[in-house]
């Protein structure tokens, strides 16, 4: 911070000094609204999309995910081609937690079923939402770093969802795509069918 | 927003109007970039400015293999060795598919101590392209009446190679303030990494 106006800290009125790379904002960068699409995707220098160097961390908050069928999964994968083909191998653990509308059960536990070893499948994200008028599941995955080429991609998530049995789960999942090559595009995507609605929106964290 | 600069967003030079009440937006204090240093260290800037300080670790890459990514407290004197008292969980998955776990780190948490939090207990791994990205937050290091909580959750590149995820929560177990937060390692060095310190006004 300098120039003519250096303190900005806690300056609640007036005018302030543009903070250096416009530091502390989430800029909003593009937002996808789903209405039975198959995948909804965010690939860098298309329709307005960032996906590059220009940010150390991207947020992705999806919400109100409503799926097409019943107990299907959110799930995302990234590219490293400009979107061409989704396939970058990933490693990564998952573990879930739920509680039951009527009380009935609670667990915590690893899910082997879930997580992802060296392989290129989509990793699931948000766990089995119900195809119910009320049930969708929302959640917040960040991704760190996707152009550096030094370092693999690492990822965090955390979700909620609604499931058909009237279960909520709560998931949480982490990552890293195992590559040293910049990821440049990310696809999101159910496991079975399509995505019926939602909104998936992507920030860029200075 | 309102007066003759209503457009803040994205602005990054020149003059831009203060948000009312500094109320909503994080604002970026401090970025730090690691270069084979032995701790990283955020010793200004944290005061009653802000009730929540959010640090954002990205690509942390260590020197030495199996190694602790740690966190610490100051309160008041020039030593990173506030009292704490926190839980600790991890989870993890191997890239060879043949371990997985989910577990309470006994060995991990603090009671009533002074040493160092680790943010994954099983350890790190230093090869070329490993790396660990997470954040941390603090609540509210200005009280002079509370305790000071902290949450934090780290994704790493664990030894041997897995996928780890670190979750730590806890307390400061002073009244005095918190006014300076280290990171380092249990052993060696942090050779690559960004540590960015952010604050969040509520009022």
């Amino acid at each position: 911070m300098s120039g003519i106006i250096a303190q900005n800290v806690g300056r609640h009125g007036g005018l302030i000094k543009a903070p250096e790379a416009g530091g502390g904002a989430w800029t909003l960068i593009k937002t996808l609204t789903a209405s039975a699409d198959s995948d909804l995707s965010f690939v860098d220098g298309t329709d307005d999309v960032v996906l590059d160097s220009t940010y150390k961390e991207y947020v992705f908050k999806f919400i109100n995910i409503h799926p097409s069928v019943d107990e299907a999964h959110l799930t995302f994968q990234a590219s490293t081609d400009g979107g061409s083909n989704y396939d970058t191998t990933l490693t990564s653990s998952y573990v879930l937690s739920y509680h039951a509308e009527n009380d009935s059960e609670t667990s915590l536990a690893y899910q082997a079923g879930h997580d992802q070893a060296q392989t290129t499948n989509f990793q699931n994200i948000l766990h089995g939402t119900g195809t119910g008028n009320d049930e969708a599941g929302s959640g917040i995955l960040h991704l760190f770093d996707p152009g550096n080429t030094t370092f693999v991609k690492s990822f965090i998530h955390r979700a909620s969802t609604l499931n058909t049995a009237d279960y909520n789960y709560q998931n949480f999942a982490a990552g890293y795509f195992n590559t040293t090559s910049a990821v440049d595009a990310i696809q999101f995507k159910m496991s079975s069918g399509n995505i019926d609605a939602g909104t998936i929106s992507l920030y860029g964290i200075t | 927003m309102s007066g003759i600069i209503s457009q803040n967003v994205g602005r990054t030079s020149g003059l831009v109007k203060a948000a009312a009440a500094g109320g909503g937006a994080w604002t970026l204090i401090e970025t730090i970039t690691a270069s084979s240093d032995s701790t990283i260290e955020f010793d200004s800037g944290i005061d009653s400015t802000y009730p929540i300080y959010l640090f954002k670790i990205i690509n942390l890459h260590v020197s030495s293999n199996n190694t602790k990514p740690q966190v610490n407290f100051r309160d008041g004197s020039t030593a990173y060795d506030a009292t704490k008292t926190t839980t600790h969980y991890s989870c993890s998955h191997n890239e060879a598919d043949n371990q997985t776990w989910l577990q309470y780190e006994t060995g991990g948490d603090l009671a009533e101590s002074t040493g160092d939090q680790a943010f994954f207990y099983q350890n790190v791994s230093n090869v070329d392209d490993a790396a660990s990205s997470g954040e941390l937050f603090l609540f509210s290091p200005s009280s002079t009446t509370f305790v000071k909580h902290f949450i934090g959750r780290l994704a790493v590149v664990a030894n041997p190679v897995a996928s780890g995820q670190g979750y730590i929560g806890g307390y400061c177990n002073t009244t005095a303030a918190i006014d300076g937060v280290q990171f380092k390692m249990n052993s060696g060095n942090i050779d690559a990494g960004t540590f960015k310190m952010y604050g969040l006004g509520d009022s």
